[in-house]
């Protein structure tokens, strides 16, 4: 190959990169292992881990049971290593698979059109925000202090230089967000109200009412979510103008915080407001339906500075995984698992101290007497259990209250001991 | 005509909607051993939903069955080349797989104690140190989800520096050549983008650049090689010239695949950069994604790193909030875990010595698809390509044939297509970067199918215009999907029987 | 297809058509068949205003995106229902039918800098 080139070694390849900037020796890097040696390196991290501790943590990542069949799909070299469809004639698969995708994320949150997926939940957050600015053309947003305090966080570090001033609406003793501190904040200068249900206290927001008084204000309402299942049960928001949320919940491991996939869907007459990629259907030269990308003229590679985002990507594989997913429970089963979940979560608060008086999906807040929550947690810890979520790091008027989730994965025995060490009073 | 692979191009397949029947489930949950409470009594019958409309009805083998058909519509890196520039598409090593299902890794909890967590805090250690010696640069984080987030976390920390120094500036200078995220990143963090004409040898011009970078100017986004596959031999003068006027040097690091173990950014003056770890590090792109954005910064940004880092109390790793000129969080917890864990191991394997080897296979594979095209294709520039060459399509032109149509009928050989129409100043570009994992044998037979191409334009340019012709689906109508999209299945009427 | 004498035209490559105090303005015939397929036309409401020289709106096909100038400056007084319902008119009829908006002029002076047909003409030639 050197020869057809011209050249007489490899090093050749080099000559015009200037020899001061050319590295001087090798990386620092230890020479290259062999595969029983990384596969052995990752199994001792591994054991460095929480594997196999019963866990009832939330807080927008859940414990769900993985089917199987989920792996043996994408596992599949057709999916696992194929590139973006853009070539639509030799991507029908993967295209197929994210129209099916979109018309489960309709059907499941209340929408009419949703794209092939963002990142995550928490940065479709400011996605939707930066949509309702341009739909509205008014700029400043309202969040509940009820969403999740790391989705707020990256909607203000993603919006700090877009003039999109953001404030916080307050949370009421029913743990929902304060209606009367809402409509003092409610204006014309408003672009979106969001929210988020369940909220990251696992209670039910009141989605028609709060979209009535956004709307009487021309404000859009925007619902977020980070427990997918629970819209297996709960009334999904069409009331809302946009719905943004994280799909982790079907058959996506916690993975320590990611990769996860986040959904943004919307309304027929924002379609073209949307970010990130769609899928539509189409036919072809021989009028067979097929699929391709479309819209593309909002997105970066062509709009370039003035588009709708700069998101290069959809989480793909993960999209897929959700979809097997929700193929295999189907209607009556996503049903089916949401009851159990909200069993098991109640079957435990029975026992604890419920901080709010709102309704709850598999998530509660437990008030926490005669000791703190972290103590709770390392007794807890001692009996191999990994304890709900210290609440005082996020909200320092609840630091005395513990974040519990309960879900299908969760066992009787495990659920009594928790109630045991929690609700004790010593 | 050579042909290479032929996917199921008669197989049917419906949706699944199509293919639900009623009462049909995939599933099994264990039987509840707790009472089962009423959703209504519990929630209030006013927050309890109607079942899901349209929602699949089916079994678990017909669900395998249906996306295993639907796979083999696919073309993937594991079925043949994909000669596509900048997008670095090399073997996605399978023990990555494995290694990223490592119980302990894919089950930890964001939220769960950090001494329970150390194997995960090691892997986020220890990538970000192996990150930091291939960039030559002072610190990584590893918490934006894409290429395009990790600009975006980059241009975020040179506009705090910017602000911290009493004056964030006005505008972002972006080359021509530059691929679309990089001026829309720019807008989204509140600049104005003006864009810089590259030279005729497809680098950036060094006067227009003295004459554009004013006091106004926050900083440039360059990508080295650029996209046109040449090295910018000036780029330690680039830097200058930025340096010495306040402004700060951005290097989107797509290209990274031409550089790692022979050149460092960090060593020739760049401020901040990105990595797409499923590009020059082997995580899967699985269709569209994850990806991860690593982004390597020199000292004089550390401070406004994207919170929390890692620090170490003694023995034990753990997470530090405490970074009071951080950028913030730009998503929740740590970053993509999951594809950190595919990029170390694919590290690990290379090792320094390997690293520098595979980069010098794919200048190697690109420069010699490079010769072996050049009598036959328009080369854009007469530079030394790095680990990517571009032509264009003018001489195909001339009959009336353009790059998109050359692409098509490559599917016919059995190929992808490679990059059409980008970049942008190539007039009908070509862009073709084979990478290091491809054999000699598939590179002759891509060439091969490209010259056989080059014949069909002049002696039959219709076959070529018509392409593709052997694929399940021939060319879509993308018009129609524009002007009325459809991007769900909705019920037709007459379907109100699902087929058994 | 023929450029109408009685327009005025601008470089880039919008039409404008004045009829006393109110202007139809649309895109040339040139215009279009660089842009391939119109997929989407995207025009402002009646009663916006438009300034010469600033964009109003845009015209996109499947691959590119194209703003739109103004070549006068106005209130817009009527706005083109059609094209919401097919843009693709605009590559059929791009000087008649496929108009995109009308404009009570603000300025009718600012007419007489604007290219006359074979100005425009001879312009598009030599690109």
């Amino acid at each position: 190959m050197l020869a057809a080139i011209g050249l007489k070694n490899q090093e050749d390849l080099l000559s015009h990169i200037p020899n001061e900037i050319r590295l001087d020796g090798r990386l620092a890097i230890e020479n290259g292992k062999s595969e029983y040696e990384i596969v052995d390196y990752f199994k001792r991290l591994g054991a460095k881990a929480a594997a196999g501790y019963p866990s009832f943590l939330g807080a927008g990542v859940y414990n769900h049971y993985r089917p199987v069949v989920v792996d043996a799909v994408v596992s599949r070299g057709e999916f696992l290593t194929s590139y973006t469809p853009y070539q639509a004639e030799i991507s029908q698969g993967t295209l197929t698979t994210i129209f099916e995708f979109q018309t489960m994320v309709c059907q499941l949150t209340g929408m009419d059109v949703a794209n092939a997926s963002m990142y995550d939940g928490s940065t479709a957050v400011p996605e939707a925000a930066m949509m309702a600015v341009r739909v509205t053309r008014r700029d400043k947003v309202l969040v509940a202090r009820s969403v999740h305090p790391e989705y707020r966080e990256t909607l203000k570090a993603s919006t700090q230089h877009q003039g999109m001033p953001v404030e916080e609406i307050k949370f009421g003793k029913d743990g929902r967000i304060d209606l009367d501190d809402l409509k003092a904040r409610l204006d014309d200068t408003i672009a979106a109200v969001i929210v988020q249900t369940p909220n990251f206290f696992g209670v039910l927001e009141q989605v028609k009412a709060l979209a009535d008084l956004a709307h009487s204000k021309g404000a859009l309402l925007v619902v977020v979510f980070s427990e997918a299942v629970a819209l297996g049960l709960i009334e999904p928001p069409s009331d809302a103008d946009i719905v943004v949320g994280e799909l982790q919940s079907f058959a996506i491991s916690p993975s320590y915080g990611g990769p996860f996939v986040g959904i943004i869907a919307t309304r027929e007459k924002f379609i073209r407001q949307l970010p990130g990629r769609l899928a539509g259907e189409t036919t072809d030269a021989d009028g067979r339906r097929a699929y391709c990308l479309t819209l593309a003229t909002r997105e970066q590679h062509i709009r370039r500075e003035k588009a709708t985002s700069n998101i290069c990507t959809n989480q793909a594989l993960l999209a897929l995984m959700a979809t097997v997913f929700m193929s295999l429970y189907g209607k009556a089963g996503l049903r089916e698992l949401a009851t159990q979940n909200l069993s098991k979560a109640h079957y435990v608060a029975d026992k604890l101290k419920v901080e709010f008086s709102g309704p709850f999906f598999n998530e509660f807040v437990a008030r926490i007497e005669g000791k703190t929550p972290e103590q709770a947690n390392a007794a807890l810890l001692e009996k191999g259990i990994i304890g709900g979520l210290a609440l005082g790091r996020f909200y320092p008027e609840l630091k005395e209250c513990m974040l519990i989730c309960a879900t299908e994965m969760n066992k009787r025995e495990d659920m009594d001991t928790l109630a045991g060490v929690v609700g004790a009073r010593a | 005509m050579i042909k290479k692979v032929s996917r199921h191009i008669v197989q049917e397949e419906p949706l699944l909607f199509e293919l639900s029947s009623p009462g049909k489930a995939g599933y099994q949950l264990p039987e509840l051993d707790v009472p089962e409470v009423s959703p209504e009594s519990v929630l209030g019958k006013e927050n309890v939903r109607d079942e899901i409309e349209g929602f699949p009805e089916v079994s678990e083998f017909e669900t395998l069955r249906h996306f295993t058909r639907l796979s083999t519509w696919n073309y993937a890196i594991d079925l043949g080349l994909y000669p596509l520039g900048s997008c670095t598409m090399k073997y996605n090593p399978r023990v990555n797989e494995t290694v990223a299902r490592t119980e302990g890794l894919a089950w930890a909890h964001p939220y769960q104690p950090e001494e329970l967590s150390q194997g995960c805090l090691e892997v986020i250690h220890a990538l970000e140190n192996a990150l930091a010696e291939i960039t030559g640069m002072d610190a990584v984080t590893l918490q934006p989800a894409a290429g395009a987030h990790g600009e975006f976390t980059g241009i975020l920390m040179i506009r705090a520096l910017l602000e911290s120094r009493g004056n964030a500036r006005k505008k972002i200078l972006v080359p021509d050549s530059a691929h679309g995220t990089n001026p829309a990143t720019a807008s989204m963090v509140g600049y104005a983008v003006e864009n810089i004409k590259s030279n005729d040898r497809g680098v950036v011009d060094l006067a227009v650049l003295e004459r554009a970078v004013t006091e106004d100017v926050a900083g440039l986004m360059v990508t080295n090689p650029n996209t046109v596959g040449v090295f910018e031999e000036n780029i330690q003068k680039i830097c200058g010239i930025m340096h010495d006027k306040g402004a700060l040097v951005y290097m989107d690091g797509a290209n990274m695949n031409a550089l790692v173990g022979v050149a460092r950014p960090g060593d020739f003056g760049v401020d901040v950069m990105h990595l797409n770890l499923h590009k020059t590090f082997s995580t899967p792109h699985g269709g569209g994604g994850p990806g991860s954005g690593a982004v390597a910064v020199a000292k004089v940004l550390t401070p406004f790193l994207p919170s929390p880092r890692l620090k170490k109390e003694g023995e034990l790793w753990k997470w530090n909030y405490d970074l009071p000129q951080s950028i913030g969080r730009v998503r929740a917890y740590y970053g993509n875990f999951g594809v950190l864990v595919r990029a170390l191991a694919y590290i690990m394997a290379h090792g320094g010595n390997g690293l520098r080897q595979a980069t010098l296979d794919a200048l190697l594979n690109a420069n010699y698809l490079r010769t072996l095209l050049e009598p036959y294709y328009e080369l854009a520039y007469k530079s030394a390509s790095m680990h990517e060459c571009v032509f264009s399509d003018d001489r195909q032109a001339k009959r009336g044939v353009r790059t998109g149509d050359i692409a098509k009928r490559l599917i016919d050989y059995g190929f992808h297509p490679y990059t059409v129409s980008f970049p942008l100043i190539v007039r009908g570009a070509l862009m073709i970067e084979p990478t290091e994992t491809e054999s000699k044998r598939e590179l002759d037979l891509f060439a091969d199918a490209m010259i056989s191409i080059a014949k069909e334009v002049e002696e039959t340019p219709e076959l070529v215009l018509k392409a593709p012709h052997s694929t399940r689906t021939r060319r879509v109508d993308e018009v129609s999907a524009a002007r009325k999209p459809i991007v769900r299945w909705t019920p037709r009427p007459s379907e109100s029987q699902a087929a058994d | 297809m023929s450029y109408p004498e009685t327009y005025k035209y601008t470089k880039e490559h919008e039409w404008v058509h004045a009829n006393g105090a109110e202007a139809t303005i649309g895109i040339t015939d040139h215009a279009q068949h660089e842009l391939g397929d119109i997929v989407f036309v995207d025009l402002p409401k009646a009663g916006t205003q438009v300034t010469k020289g600033q964009t109003f709106g845009s015209v996109e096909s499947v691959k590119a995106v194209s703003d739109i100038f103004s070549p006068v400056s106005g209130e817009v007084s009527a706005v083109n229902e059609l094209l919401a319902k097919s843009p693709e008119k605009l590559n059929e009829d791009p000087h008649g039918d496929a108009w995109l908006i009308k404009v009570k002029l603000g300025d009718p002076g600012e007419l007489n800098e604007l290219l006359s047909a074979p100005d425009y003409q001879t312009y598009i030639g030599a690109e």
